[in-house]
């Protein structure tokens, strides 16, 4: 008496690799560009960042169609959100938000691991982690300079690259801070 | 129009063929205070007069920004002007999201009218005591849209509703043959004309007024007092009849000049933070 599984999935895993780092006055956020299915390659240039707010960016990693849907389920919010406050939402308010939008999908996820970076009403930074039904907690803000954070970043995505087949080709990284946003690129493995 | 025993229900005719509740209804438009709309074929500009109930009190907002190309400027129940705007919000939105794209203005105004004329066929609602001037960019190019509580909407490339506009009618009519070659900052200045002649001759100021613009490469956004008070100063400088650009350059001084145009560049320049 054994069950009958579905051939059919409305998941898929597209893998891939986000990062966000807080430091006193800045923020960085970095994931991977490489789309996968399975074992090919989808692009090896797909951006998984996505600005939510002028100070909130989110990168997730998961199945994509259901990230895609969540940033604009979340940047609908958001104009909303500005319509009836007259002024952009802050990362910690977002983080709430990005967490009731996850939940209310708690019996279908977003198959979306997310991580939300960005600065606080205060000008710190401040990163969120969740998992794919909402679940979340502030992260600690690390004593690093900006430079060595980017730096770590990078340090970090190439050693992902080497034992994880699904993180490579580039790294997008956004850097925030009170000048405002930076954003850079870096080669990695293609294999 | 006097009382009569048709006009107690918006379902019913007079023998005449009119329903005085919705007539009723455009006479609160005509009641609300003075709201302009001015066009080109790149820009389109809304300007209205603010009334506070009292000197303690601020005044009401009449100006909404819809999304980042279209924005409305309302004379009447300001209450159902709010509802209203709410309303396109929400549908700018929807179609944003469904899209990917701005929702054509032509399409907004045809909608806003199908839910006004709703009002007029149930005899549980009233109709909308509101007057909107629906400002907005699209690809087919820059509109002004006249939206009526009976479901009415018009297009123009001039317009102004709500009390006293009719003074700033016989003003937009006067010029509205160059409006569609006009630069923004002429616009802008055309409407403060135009605001100037429904205040007869009380001050024009700052406070009094609100201007917005919309325009190619600018999002909706509404002009700060600072900005507007110096276009005025600059005007008022040179004299009373509306300039053209070359004799207001002149005359104005460098500075008074140079100032609008930094400011005006800035709020170009800067992604609207839904500055409503």
């Amino acid at each position: 008496m054994t069950k009958e599984h579905a051939n059919w999935s409305p998941y898929d895993n597209n893998g891939g690799t986000c990062v966000a780092i807080a430091g006193a006055d800045y923020c960085v956020i970095a994931a991977d560009t490489r789309m996968s299915t399975g074992y090919s390659i989808l692009t090896r240039d797909y951006s998984k960042i996505c600005k939510l707010a002028d100070k909130s960016y989110m990168a997730s990693s998961g199945f994509q169609a259901d990230v895609k849907a969540l940033q604009k389920v979340l940047s609908s919010r958001h104009l909303i959100y500005q319509h009836q406050h007259n002024k952009q939402m802050s990362c910690p308010a977002m983080a709430q938000l990005l967490s009731n939008t996850l939940y209310y999908k708690r019996f279908f996820p977003y198959y979306a691991f997310n991580v939300l970076g960005g600065l606080d009403s205060e000008g710190k930074g401040c990163v969120f982690t969740y998992d794919a039904v909402g679940s979340y907690e502030r992260d600690a803000v690390t004593p690093l300079s900006e430079a060595e954070a980017v730096d770590l970043v990078k340090t970090c995505f190439a050693s992902a690259t080497e034992r994880d087949i699904y993180t490579g080709d580039s790294v997008e990284i956004i850097i925030l801070n009170a000048k405002g946003v930076r954003r850079e690129t870096e080669q990695l493995r293609k294999d | 129009m006097f009382r009569n025993q048709y006009d107690t229900d918006v379902t019913t005719w007079s023998p005449a063929g009119r329903l005085f509740q919705v007539e009723y209804a455009m006479e609160a438009v005509k009641q609300g205070s003075a709201a302009i709309g001015l066009r080109s074929k790149t820009h389109v500009v809304l300007a209205c007069v603010n009334k506070a109930n009292s000197e303690l009190s601020s005044h009401q907002r009449k100006i909404f920004k819809v999304d980042d190309h279209i924005g409305v400027a309302i004379a009447g129940l300001t209450a159902d002007g709010r509802v209203l705007s709410r309303y396109m919000r929400s549908e700018c939105i929807n179609y944003g999201y469904t899209y990917e794209s701005p929702l054509p203005v032509g399409r907004l105004v045809v909608q806003l009218a199908d839910k006004a004329q709703v009002c007029t066929q149930r005899s549980w609602k009233r109709p909308y005591g509101v007057g909107l001037l629906v400002a907005g960019l699209d690809e087919s190019g820059a509109h002004l849209y006249y939206n009526c509580p009976s479901g009415n909407y018009f297009e123009y490339q001039a317009f102004a509703i709500g009390s006293r506009s009719q003074a700033a009618k016989t003003y937009l009519e006067r010029k509205f043959e160059k409006f569609p070659e006009s630069s923004r900052d002429d616009l802008v200045k055309d409407a403060l004309f135009a605001i100037r002649e429904t205040l007869q001759g009380e001050k024009l100021t700052s406070s009094v007024c609100t201007i917005a613009v919309v325009g190619v490469g600018e999002a909706f956004n509404i002009l700060d007092q600072e900005t507007v008070q110096a276009l005025i100063n600059e005007f008022e400088i040179s004299g009373e009849e509306a300039p053209t650009n070359e004799s207001a350059a002149e005359q104005a001084g460098g500075d008074a000049d140079s100032a609008p145009d930094q400011s005006g560049a800035a709020a170009e320049g800067e992604a609207a933070p839904m500055d409503i």
